[in-house]
């Protein structure tokens, strides 16, 4: 009995080494361990062996299973590992074929940047708010301290419609829609599109965007002006920017300012993009006007505030050194793709 | 503004500092400069020569050998000039030295023209005469040069002494930018005041004396003022045995460096003063004054008045004019009529030195279409009190020039000077609102530099009458800031109550817009938001059409700018034209800008500003990849019923069998389609070109960002596939209208796999295939339950005249 099973052993492993395929060795598993199979066959002849051989020969026919068992298993693995190394050598592709794209589009440069400012200021706690474009011209002169015979409002500026409505001419009007809500303290800032009478150029268009800023709370100072802000160029223009106040005028705020930053090309040594300078004129600000606080219900008394006006069209120029502000309405795909 | 830095330090003689800090310093304390320019730029060894001998080229017709004495030696020039003779003085370059320009006046070289020794024709020349133009300069700034040749000094220059300082260019000129507020900063006087508190150096304006005659004013003139609210004051003095010649050089310079060409004595004197107070002044030869009487008042409708420049200009009862005892001789603030010009024999001249108000003056102008230097400064509004002042400075200058005799008195008519503002000194609240710690001795140095007067005993200040934009505390503390220095200011952040930063929920919805138009391949566009009444025709519009009602702008910059858009296609179509003439392959846009739905016309309240999601593409694209774009983005934002397209739309500028409504739970959301072919050739693209539009006030309600997990199904689904000839009418969304109504419950989903028209379906029908999946949420499904709920569902498409093929 022992020597059959050997026998049987010995021929498996001789059959299982000679195989050359998968099929082969499934057909030596078939044939040796299958259901009609040798060992089978053993087990099946048990019968005949006397019962207190019994024990002994079925565990030496279950020794002889695994031992080829795990002979045919190695042979497997090999043989599998040897099958699919075979089939990827015949799958080399060449990796230098161009790529499959989904071919996203691309946003707008304008969006590109108010997205940044946005992130910036949401980071500080402000709210992004949205006034009418098509506005009264309350909000957006007279509520502003520019009554009625102010230069600014000449005919030449601004675009009228009927009595007194107009298309606002600044963002600056949002201020006073929010300052009229009466929820104080305030931070916002209100990006959007606006108006001005000017013939389309390189550096002019009849319609453009601004983003105004609003801080109005207890002891708001121009100091908090100057803070905010120099944050603000920094986190847009870089950890190493610097900026310069000017004094300047604008009817709703007291004192006033324009912000210089340090030209981002040069960092401030002057070339030819700052016209030598190596500083960039970027925004205007000042602390909010206290007529303008009282005409919106504001105790200037008890609240101060700062606020600011960017143009996003200035700042995407810059910012990607776009040379004609005609692209950005345009439209044509080349230039769209290069954001 | 222009002004040479020399006029600044005729009133801050102790002004020492380059020309950058200067720039630098007078932009941080608020005056802004906006460049400065040398006139001595690329002028280099350039003397004072005298022509001592001028002898004939012995080659050459038309040039001269000169022997000139320039001081230290006497050299050899040859010239070609015609004007020179022995004797002259002259501007000569030395070798190695060097000019602006050439003698053509032509535009100057960056570097300036290198003059050497050399021969002309074999005679040595060993510098150069200058011609006025060579020197970087014109007849224009220098009357006296001669139309073609050498510049001639005068007799009192010194042989030798440096030409370029003899012809006073070694100067700069600063350009500034003033602001609206500061009107008095629009004079020579106002600056000069600001630069020496920048400097913090002594300040020292003109001291005005006037040496006036025996005679009174009041016999040669009398002013009544009809509308003093449009005139607030009228000051007038007359001068007398006037004698016409060119003004000094000094003079001639100071205003040649302001830009304004000098002209005689009398008109040089008026601009100057102009320049140097910003106060206008008008000259008229009195002898042309009818009934020696000036009467200031209103023009009548439809008058017609002629100019001194020549022009016939038309009037209305809002423009001011200055009249005599007969006509008008002036338009009050802007310009001068012909019938009372100074000529070169005019003998007696009256002098008007007035203030109106700016408004009207700004307004008149326009209308008449006529801005001057004057209008331009009295629009700003200016001064009552600096207008007496001026006037004497004038007459002062009219004696000092030997000019003429100045009669005694002056005619000053005005109503009530407006009393001086007074303010109480609180440096507290001054370094609260700036955040500093300027101490009250400082604020108190910087009152006194510009004329702010500071009584101890009330504490108060008193703002000087020039400063018409000191009013309130806030403006005085920003003049603490000015001279203290913006850049001292300390840098904080706010504190107090902390907010939340936020972004409302309709933006986060453009975001996602942005976000998935992208995704799928689009790219932003922008576009205007008026265009031309034109578009509606161009999109086939009925004449009905209420999107033909837009709001008109008033005063639009051309016909192509007046409406404001009631549909956001013209943008598109017009960008996506754009980019096919320009041959860009594949082009998909996406648009979020607003339209202006007018509630009546004409305007009475502001319009509904919808904000449209617009996207437009041609290329390898069809209408169900537009279609696609507008699920994924509704699903994006939470949106996951089913949505309806409806092709009933009824837009005339779409295919009208390639349309749909858009629709979700019975809204009307926006619309898609390809653009009609009569539409694309009207905008000139020639290919199948496809848009949609959601209205964003229409979706945004629907929108949510809360997501809710449902679980996943944990019993087998059974899926049973059919197969159907549907008559051609008859669309897939009625047959899943008829799914969904019927599948019940346990209905999950279906998918069309299949639709075929063609050879082996009888005419006039399609064959549409569909996969249905069953799937019950709490139990293992059973036959018997699919089958009833497909019986069901084949029941009522055979309803509808559908032939099961299987």
């Amino acid at each position: 009995m022992k020597e059959k099973l050997e026998q049987i052993k010995a021929e498996a492993i001789r059959q299982i080494e000679a195989s050359d395929a998968l099929e082969k060795l499934n057909e030596v598993r078939v044939n040796f361990l299958g259901k009609k199979g040798e060992l089978t066959a053993v087990l099946k002849g048990m019968k005949d062996v006397a019962p207190e051989d019994r024990p002994r020969v079925g565990q030496l026919v279950n020794e002889t299973r695994e031992e080829i068992e795990k002979v045919l298993e190695e042979s497997v693995k090999k043989m599998e590992k040897a099958v699919r190394e075979a089939k990827m050598k015949k799958e080399v592709i060449d990796v230098t074929l161009p790529a499959r794209k989904n071919n996203v589009g691309h946003r707008h440069p304008n969006t590109i940047a108010l997205e940044e400012v946005e992130r910036i200021f949401i980071g500080m706690g402000y709210e992004v708010v949205e006034g009418p474009e098509v506005e009264k011209d309350y909000y957006n002169f007279e509520a502003l301290n520019i009554p009625a015979d102010h230069p600014a409002k000449d005919e030449q500026d601004t675009f009228y419609i009927e009595g007194d409505i107009l298309l606002r001419t600044q963002t600056s009007s949002t201020q006073v829609h929010e300052m009229e809500k009466g929820k104080l303290p305030i931070r916002m800032i209100a990006p959007g599109r606006v108006f001005r009478s000017d013939e389309v150029d390189a550096t002019h268009s009849p319609s453009f965007h601004q983003i105004e800023g609003l801080v109005i709370d207890k002891n708001i100072t121009f100091a908090d002006l100057k803070g905010t802000l120099a944050e603000f160029a920094r986190e847009l223009f870089g950890e190493d920017t610097k900026v310069k106040f000017r004094p300047h005028h604008f009817p709703f705020t007291e004192p006033s300012a324009e912000m210089d930053v340090t030209c981002f090309k040069c960092g401030g040594t002057g070339c030819r993009f700052c016209k030598g300078e190596g500083w960039i004129e970027i925004l205007g600000c000042g602390m909010v006007h206290p007529h303008v606080l009282e005409m919106s219900g504001i105790d200037p008394e008890q609240y101060t505030g700062f606020a600011f006006g960017v143009g996003l069209e200035r700042i995407a120029l810059l910012k990607y050194e776009i040379d004609d502000m005609r692209l950005l309405y345009e439209n044509d795909i080349r230039f769209l793709k290069q954001f | 503004m222009n002004t040479a830095l020399s006029w600044i330090k005729a009133y801050v003689p102790d002004l020492n500092c380059t020309d950058q800090e200067y720039m630098d310093a007078m932009t941080l304390s608020g005056t802004k400069v906006e460049g400065y320019s040398r006139p001595d730029k690329n002028l280099e060894k350039i003397v004072v020569g005298q022509i001592e001998k001028i002898e004939k080229h012995p080659d050459a017709d038309k040039l001269i050998v000169c022997q000139v004495n320039i001081g230290s030696e006497v050299i050899q020039i040859v010239t070609g000039a015609p004007n020179v003779k022995e004797g002259d003085k002259v501007p000569v370059v030395l070798d190695g030295g060097k000019v602006a320009g050439g003698h053509d006046g032509g535009p100057l070289p960056e570097e300036g023209i290198v003059i050497k020794a050399g021969k002309l024709r074999g005679v040595a020349s060993n510098g150069m005469m200058c011609s006025i133009e060579e020197l970087g300069s014109d007849r224009n700034m220098y009357p006296e040069a001669p139309e073609m040749g050498i510049y001639i000094f005068g007799d009192d220059v010194e042989v030798g002494s440096d030409a370029i300082e003899a012809l006073g260019l070694h100067d700069t000129v600063f350009e500034y930018e003033i602001t609206s507020n500061r009107v008095d900063c629009y004079s020579v006087i106002g600056i000069a005041r600001e630069a020496a508190a920048t400097f913090r150096k002594p300040f020292y304006p003109p001291v005005v004396r006037v040496s006036e005659n025996q005679e009174n004013v009041a016999d040669y003139i009398s002013v009544d003022v009809q509308d003093q609210e449009l005139c607030p004051r009228y000051c007038a003095r007359v001068c007398t045995n006037i004698k016409i010649g060119p003004s000094p050089k000094w003079m001639q310079r100071r205003l040649a460096a302001s830009g304004i060409r000098p002209i005689n004595n009398l008109v040089d004197i008026t601009n100057y003063v102009m320049e140097e107070y910003g106060q206008p002044m008008h000259a008229y030869n009195l002898d042309t004054i009818a009934g020696h009487k000036i009467i200031v008042r209103r023009a009548k409708d439809g008058d017609v008045f002629r100019t001194l420049d020549g022009q016939e200009r038309k009037l209305d009862a809002d423009v001011l004019m200055i009249c005599d005892a007969e006509k008008e001789v002036g338009i009050a603030g802007i310009m001068g009529g012909e019938n009372s010009m100074i000529t070169d024999d005019v003998t007696t001249v009256l002098f008007e030195a007035a203030t109106f108000n700016g408004a009207n003056i700004r307004k008149s102008a326009r209308r008449i279409g006529l801005r001057t230097d004057a209008s331009g400064k009295f629009e700003k509004g200016l001064d009552p009190c600096n207008a007496e002042e001026a006037i004497n400075r004038a007459c002062q200058l009219i004696v000092e020039l030997g000019c003429g005799e100045v009669v005694g008195g002056i005619v000053d008519v005005h109503a009530r000077m407006k009393e001086k503002v007074v303010l109480p000194f609180e440096p507290d609240s001054y370094n609260k609102l700036l955040g500093t710690n300027v101490s009250k001795e400082e604020m108190l140095d910087i009152f006194k530099m510009i004329e702010i007067e500071y009584d101890p005993e009330k504490n108060t200040l008193t703002m000087p009458t020039f400063r018409q934009d000191l009013l309130r505390q806030c403006d005085i503390a920003e003049e603490v800031a000015r001279f203290y220095g913006y850049d001292r200011i300390p840098t904080t952040l706010p504190n107090g109550e902390a907010t939340t930063g936020k972004l409302p929920f309709k933006l986060r919805i453009e975001q996602k817009a942005r976000d998935i138009a992208e995704y799928c391949g689009f790219s932003q566009g922008m576009c205007y938001s008026f265009e031309s009444p034109k578009v509606f025709d161009k999109l086939l519009l009925d004449a009905e059409d209420p999107a033909r009602k837009a709001i008109t702008i008033a005063n639009p910059l051309g016909e192509d700018f007046s409406i404001m858009r009631t549909l956001s296609l013209n943008g598109m179509l017009t960008s996506l034209a754009t980019n096919y003439n320009r041959r860009n392959k594949d082009v998909r846009l996406y648009e979020l800008g607003n339209i202006y739905i007018p509630k009546d016309l004409p305007l009475k309240e502001l319009p509904d500003e919808r904000m449209q999601f617009t996207l437009g593409m041609y290329g390898d694209c069809d209408f169900f990849v537009m279609k696609g774009v507008v699920e994924e983005f509704l699903e994006s934002i939470g949106m996951r019923k089913k949505i309806v397209y409806d092709p009933k739309a009824g837009k005339n500028f779409l295919h009208p069998g390639r349309q749909a409504n858009i629709i979700y739970e019975g809204t009307v959301l926006g619309y898609l389609g390809e653009v009609h072919p009569g539409v694309c050739d009207n905008y000139d693209i020639k290919t199948r070109t496809y848009i949609a539009v959601l209205d964003m006030p229409t979706v945004v309600p629907f929108a949510t960002f809360d997501r809710k997990y449902e679980g996943i199904a944990k019993y087998p689904a059974v899926t049973r596939d059919i197969s159907m000839v549907v008559p051609e009418d008859i669309m897939v969304g009625q047959i899943e209208a008829v799914i969904e109504q019927r599948g019940g419950k346990i209905l999950e989903d279906y998918q069309l796999f299949d639709i075929y028209e063609g050879d082996q379906i009888k005419e006039g029908f399609k064959s549409v295939a569909y996969s249905i999946t069953f799937r019950a949420s709490d139990k293992t499904l059973e036959e018997a339950d699919v089958s009833g709920a497909m019986r069901k569902i084949l029941n009522g498409l055979e309803g509808m005249g559908i032939e099961l093929r299987s």
